[in-house]
């Protein structure tokens, strides 16, 4: 009998969920693009948590004297067309746009992510079915069908949050699909099914754990377009309604000084614009540390 | 036909002279060589920022004409090596001493466009994937004439004319529709053949062959080695042939260079290093390699190759060595010329001779199949992968197309082993995916035991079924779920079949591992923390957690190093003697078959042409198409020429009626073997063969072409 | 091919009829029709029975819908509630600045789109790559209408140079729109552009690591030859889908920049409607835009099977 050489046992245990994501951050981080990312994304968080406590002002109290005032020591950013506190208004602007975003992504990802996986493993009709209507939904843009249901259904959270996350989630159903193509194909899916498994096992076994990476990335990137979108329908006046501050509303409020009072606008253009990029860039840091092939798709 | 500008006269070794070449003084034949690499080192940059070496002080001069082989395994650095010889460095990769020389370029001082005029043209590159080496949106005509415009000194008029020739000389049917062709739309063998045409059309002095016919059929294969040595006689062109393939190069290569874990650890003349190699690794390779001749296992060798800078201060090998002393781990051996011209990195080559690579070998265990009720049979199944098109689903008929797999019937005693041999397209990981259940048979059945009705689909079997035939993949990285622990992959079965939990399981999971030879320790490991010979026994392990009756092998020991096959083989040989476990064992690997299997079974397009008892499939009479095949095997002996007989065709898809093996037989009858279904022979010793030729009249050869010795 | 081809026009009509199907039944399952939205706080009793009998709307879901389609097929929407015009008269203007919009923006970031895609893909991680990239992904990330504003805020508050606003009216012809919409082109083209740019530079870095490129260069092949006869095509064969995918999401993006120039095109039109509540012409618009998408897509995918040698060849022996 040969006796097989064992390689010394450097005991690598599989790292715990707390533990991978330990690791996950600290990869993510040693990049500067990522640990840039990552400290926008967070100091964002921060803020819109905590800045009711930070803020000098309400965000309602009006002044008629002080009507885009320039920035001085009273007040950090200025104020806006109504004489309202620039600085308290950007802190606060947030808040909203990031609670429902929050919440509407992940929604988003498990629905799509687990109807794409099953329509990858299952294939046939029911995928050809599905996918169908998928793609008569996506011929459809965006904004007309949030619209529709906006004019519709009010612009309250409750409303915002399921129908964000209900359209933001046919994508991902796309995306789910390729990813669980791709290990559908292999063959210790093959095993498990030959061994017996049933469907709902193989999912949760055997796909799942393969294609959350790419979920992950994808589910990034979904917060940002999600958060262009909300953003963009309190611009036209269909998202968070006046006096709440929102920064889609305030640059839409302040388009038209813009040229005599920039700070009105560029205070909540730099807030929007640096947490959109800090989470691109953490979303690309995600995808290298994880080593997802990112291809760059269009939004919706 | 040569439109070289001079045939250089011929002065390497030809097999069966020991020429004195090598014991030439370093220095002149240093000067005479055309591929002049000296104490070349070539590494890159760990992640900690030192430099870890791929290639460690490689000297290797290459004259005019000569053929060179270059042995190793993965990891050995022979890749790397062959491409530097043309200057080229994968990412990453950097020298960090030495160089190469090509005739009297020195290739890594060369600027871009000096190397853009010499490679293709007198130093050419045959890769070893040619299908993606191909650029695809390129006809292959439009391919070829590039290579011309750039290296020929022919005028641009004259270059179609010269395509056709360069395609006629790598033996193409039918050339000028080939030229028209886009590189997806060829076989394999063919565009291994375009790769060729390519790399001559440049009359090179040199040919680097990187693994060119990995992933070949047998047949291809050895048509495809022929060529390479006529070219290499007719045009005296030199060669370096990179390969793992220790037959291959014995039928192609003068000279034999094996490397290990970077270094070059062995030089000779082909005939000496095979038959008494100077070097403990190189004799345990060709241990491990299976013979068509023996009916034995090869011998596994145990271990593996160090990581890159992982060598440590003494001789690489000095881990898996049966021979080491202390001096070995303590210094590196230098390369030393041996009396008989080898020239060896050990410092103890005389005693290789003496390592036993027998060992405590035994005979391959038989098990007597016609005992007893069978475990498993085949009822004339048939398979077929085509599916009923829209016009065909509304008037509920099947699509008129020949099955994959037809009537193949098979009976398989209880611990038997059978083996299943052909080449792609001949059905036979379609059959094991039946058994499986992965894939019902649109006709006939397969029962388990004595009249057992089995359903056919997986979704339907009784849990006992699926228990009792487990299935081991040929991929082990694609096998294994990537983000399973060890002790994930083995609790799977064990709680499906028995409902195993918690400590119990734990035992049940480190016996398995135990019994496959690995420790409890694997238990954590992720496949990505493994090797591929470990990775395959954990497979193994899986599958015989579920205390199958049946094991199905698909192609279990193809994707392995060929010294981890040997393991691999040996593994699976122990489980069947304690177990009594039936094996149905598919390999388009003759040797491997031969050693490891009771019967065999042949099959070519899906159906079956011959089964019977190991030994007398392997010997005459025989069936046309087994004829071929053993024919084409290569060994690693050397002066054996492989036996050539059909032509290299590909085909797609069996005929509609008659022998499958028509288009292609060498012994064919008349319009009787495309009409009918050649009857079966059968012998009283089991042998039955599917022929209409006589059994009497198999026994005597065919007209061959043999190749030129 | 034909047959190839033939199938994936079916896949497009039956897509639209589809979508057709989603639009109508969509607005169906809103709370209120077109007649809640004209009467308003008048909408019950005998007036609502007599608004819907005059507009046909008392007659059962599959007739309404089967009436709806055929006259759409026909390019026949029916009346706008509100203005009384007729929805294709006052859509057919809004087509024809939007699809204006459009074909600018295309025509002035296609060709930079490629052009520094693929130039930063040759010089990866280099000094122009690492601009470009960045740049790529700061116009990917900033909303359109905060680049939009900035523009304004730019070119027309500070420098003057261009108007910040259109004011051309919708029905005008097409040269009376320059040069107002020389910006909301520029803020169009930059997503666009930034998309398509990033798209294309990882399929040159994917084709360039490929293996046959690895073997043309070891061929000997000169590396201006190689770029063009062996990199290029292969790379840019996928950029097509993604062009198409792009230009499918400037119809939706297009609304927001319509806004903030306040152009006259389909994008703004569509949000009054919908602010309306205009059932037929939200309905007309959607319908319209979507078969855009879907024949922008077909000619993608048509184009696609042309010009990859694998697909053509493969269907061939199919057919």
């Amino acid at each position: 009998m040969t006796t097989t050489t064992l390689t010394p046992a450097t005991v690598a245990t599989k790292p715990g969920v707390l533990q991978r994501l330990a690791q996950l951050l600290r990869d993510m981080a040693s990049r500067p693009s990522g640990a840039v990312g990552l400290f926008l994304v967070l100091l964002h968080l921060l803020v819109a948590i905590l800045s009711p406590w930070l803020v000098p002002y309400d965000y309602k109290t009006i002044s008629a004297t002080l009507i885009l005032a320039p920035p001085d020591a009273m007040h950090w950013f200025g104020t806006d067309q109504l004489g309202r506190d620039v600085f308290t208004r950007t802190l606060l602007g947030g808040r909203e746009a990031i609670l429902v975003t929050l919440v509407a992504t992940p929604i988003a990802v498990t629905w799509g992510g687990l109807l794409g996986i099953y329509l990858g493993l299952v294939g046939g009709r029911i995928d050809n079915v599905v996918m169908r209507i998928v793609d008569a939904f996506l011929a459809l843009p965006w904004i007309l069908k949030m619209l529709l249901l906006i004019v519709t259904f009010g612009t309250g959270i409750e409303v915002l949050i399921p129908t964000l996350a209900t359209f933001y989630g046919i994508p991902v159903i796309r995306i789910a699909r390729a990813a669980a193509h791709n290990v559908v194909a292999r063959d210790f899916v093959l095993a498990s099914r030959a061994r017996g498994h049933g469907k709902f096992t193989i999912i949760s076994r055997e796909l799942l754990p393969n294609v959350l990476d790419a979920l992950m990335v994808e589910g990034a990137m979904r917060w940002s377009w999600m958060l262009l979108a909300f953003s963009s329908l309190s611009f036209l006046g269909f998202g968070v309604a006046p006096p709440n501050p929102d920064w889609g509303l305030m640059i839409a409020d302040a388009r038209t000084f813009l040229a005599i009072a920039p700070w009105a606008g560029l205070y909540p253009i730099v807030a929007l614009s640096s947490l959109i990029i800090g989470i691109n860039l953490t979303a690309d840091a995600l995808a290298k540390a994880l080593g997802v092939d990112r291809a760059q798709k269009a939004p919706i | 036909m040569n439109h070289f500008p001079s045939t250089t006269l011929r002065t390497g070794a030809t097999p069966g002279h020991s020429s004195a070449a090598e014991s030439r003084p370093a220095s002149s034949a240093r000067d005479s060589a055309l591929i002049d690499i000296h104490d070349l080192t070539i590494g890159f940059a760990s992640r900690a920022g030192t430099m870890l070496p791929v290639l460690r002080n490689i000297d290797l001069q290459v004259r005019r004409g000569e053929s060179v082989g270059l042995v190793g395994e993965s990891g050995s650095g022979k890749s790397t090596l062959a491409l530097a010889a043309m200057g080229y460095l994968k990412g990453g990769l950097k020298v960090m001493g030495g160089g190469a020389r090509f005739a009297e370029h020195a290739m890594f001082d060369l600027s871009r466009p000096q190397l853009e005029r010499v490679r293709g043209g007198k130093i050419a590159l045959i890769p070893q994937n040619s299908g993606q080496s191909l650029t695809p949106t390129l006809r292959i005509g439009a391919q070829l004439r590039e290579a011309l415009a750039l290296h020929s000194s022919l005028p641009p008029a004259a270059h179609p004319q010269r395509v056709i020739e360069l395609l006629t000389q790598v033996r193409l049917p039918e050339p000028a529709t080939i030229v028209t062709r886009y590189p997806h739309e060829l076989s394999g063998g063919q565009q291994q053949r375009v790769a060729i045409a390519m790399a001559l059309a440049g009359e090179p002095d040199a040919l680097l062959l990187d693994e060119p016919t990995t992933g070949l059929d047998v047949t291809t294969q050895a048509h495809i080695l022929e060529l390479l040595r006529d070219l290499n006689r007719e045009t005296g062109t030199a060669m370096v042939y990179v390969s793992h393939d220790l037959g291959a190069i014995a039928r192609v290569c003068d000279r034999v260079v094996v490397l290990y874990a970077g270094e070059v650890v062995l030089q000779g003349s082909t005939r000496q290093v095979l038959l008494a190699p100077m070097h403990p690794y190189a004799k345990g390779l060709l241990a491990s390699i299976p013979k068509l001749s023996d009916a034995q296992l090869p011998v596994a060798l145990a271990g593996r190759p160090p990581a890159p800078g992982g060598a440590g201060s003494g001789c690489s090998f000095v881990d898996r060595c049966a021979i080491a002393q202390d001096i070995c781990r303590s210094a590196r051996p230098p390369l030393a010329t041996l009396a008989s011209g080898d020239v060896s990195r050990c410092y103890f080559p005389e005693q290789t001779a003496q390592i036993t690579s027998r060992g405590a070998n035994p005979t391959a265990v038989r098990a007597s199949a016609d005992e007893g009720p069978p475990v498993l049979v085949l009822d004339d199944i048939c398979i077929s992968y085509a599916r009923p098109g829209l016009l065909d689903q509304l008037l509920g008929r099947r699509p008129n197309v020949p099955n994959t797999v037809d009537g193949v019937a098979l009976r398989i005693g209880k611990g038997e082993t059978i083996g299943l041999v052909g080449e792609s397209g001949s059905g036979k990981s379609t059959i094991l995916k039946a058994v499986a259940g992965l894939l019902a048979p649109v006709r006939g059945a397969i029962e388990f035991g004595q009249d057992e009705a089995m359903a056919q689909d997986v979704d339907h079997r009784t849990p006992d079924h699926l228990r009792r035939i487990q299935l081991v993949f040929q991929n082990p990285d694609d096998s294994l779920n990537p983000r399973h622990t060890v002790a994930d992959i083995l609790a799977q079965p064990l709680q499906l079949y028995f409902g195993l939990r918690g400590e119990e399981l734990h035992q049940r999971s480190v016996a398995l591992l135990e019994r496959v030879r690995l420790g409890g320790h694997y238990m954590d490991r992720l496949p990505s923390q493994m090797s591929g010979g470990e990775k395959q026994r954990i497979a193994i392990a899986r599958a015989f957690a579920a205390e199958p009756d049946v094991v199905l092998c698909d192609e279990v020991t193809s994707a392995l190093d060929v010294s981890v096959q040997a393991a691999v083989l040996e593994l699976l040989n122990d489980l069947k003697r304690d177990k009594g476990t039936t094996y149905l064992f598919v390999s388009h690997d003759l040797a491997v078959v031969r050693a490891l299997s009771d019967r065999v079974a042949v099959l070519y397009q899906g159906r079956l042409c011959e089964v019977g008892p190991a030994a007398d499939v392997y010997a005459s009479p025989s069936h046309p198409y087994t004829e071929v095949l053993l024919g084409a095997v290569l060994e690693p002996v050397p002066d054996k020429a492989p036996v050539l007989l059909a032509d290299d065709v590909v085909e797609l898809a069996p005929p509609a009626m008659g022998c499958p093996f028509q288009r292609r037989c060498p012994k064919k009858v008349g319009d009787i073997c495309d009409t009918q279904m050649p009857p079966w022979q059968t012998s009283e010793g089991g042998h039955a063969i599917r022929c209409h030729i006589p059994r009497s009249e198999l026994a005597a050869p065919a007209s061959t072409h043999v190749g030129v010795k | 091919m034909l047959r190839m081809v033939l199938q994936r026009l079916m896949l497009g009509l039956v897509t639209v009829a589809l979508v057709s199907l989603i639009i109508f039944a969509g607005v169906e399952l809103l709370p209120g029709d077109a007649c809640t939205a004209v009467l308003q706080r008048d909408a019950h009793g005998q007036r609502l029975i007599n608004c819907r009998k005059e507009l046909g709307l008392d007659r059962p879901a599959y007739v309404r819908y089967a009436t709806w389609a055929a006259g759409a097929v026909r390019g026949e929407f029916g009346a706008s509630a509100n203005s009384d015009t007729r929805i294709s008269e006052l859509v057919g203007d809004r087509v024809k600045n939007s699809l204006l919009l459009g074909i600018c923006a295309l025509a002035a970031g296609l060709p930079l789109a490629f052009l520094f895609g693929i130039l930063a893909a040759l010089k990866r991680d280099k000094a122009l790559d690492l601009v470009v990239s960045g740049l790529a992904i700061s116009a990917m990330t900033i909303p359109e209408f905060v680049s939009a504003t900035m523009l304004i805020l730019v070119f027309s508050g500070w420098l003057g140079w261009l108007p910040g606003i259109v004011l051309t009216s919708a029905n005008a012809p097409v040269a009376k729109f320059f040069p107002e919409i020389i910006l909301p082109v520029v803020v169009l083209s930059m997503v666009m552009t930034a998309h398509i740019l990033r798209t294309v530079r990882s399929s040159m870095i994917e084709v360039l690591d490929s293996d046959y490129v690895r073997m043309a260069t070891l061929k000997g092949v000169p590396y201006r030859s190689m770029i063009l006869r062996h990199v290029l095509p292969n790379a840019l064969l996928p950029a097509i889908n993604v062009v198409a995918l792009t230009v499918a999401w400037l119809l939706g993006g297009v609304v927001v920049i319509e806004t903030v120039f306040n152009y006259p095109g389909l994008g703004r039109l569509m949000v009054s409607a919908i602010s309306d509540r205009d059932l037929a012409l939200v309905q007309a618009i959607a319908l319209i835009v979507a078969s855009v998408y879907v024949v922008v897509n077909l000619t993608a995918d048509l184009l696609t099977l042309v010009a990859n040698p694998r697909l053509r060849t493969a269907m061939a022996r199919h057919a």
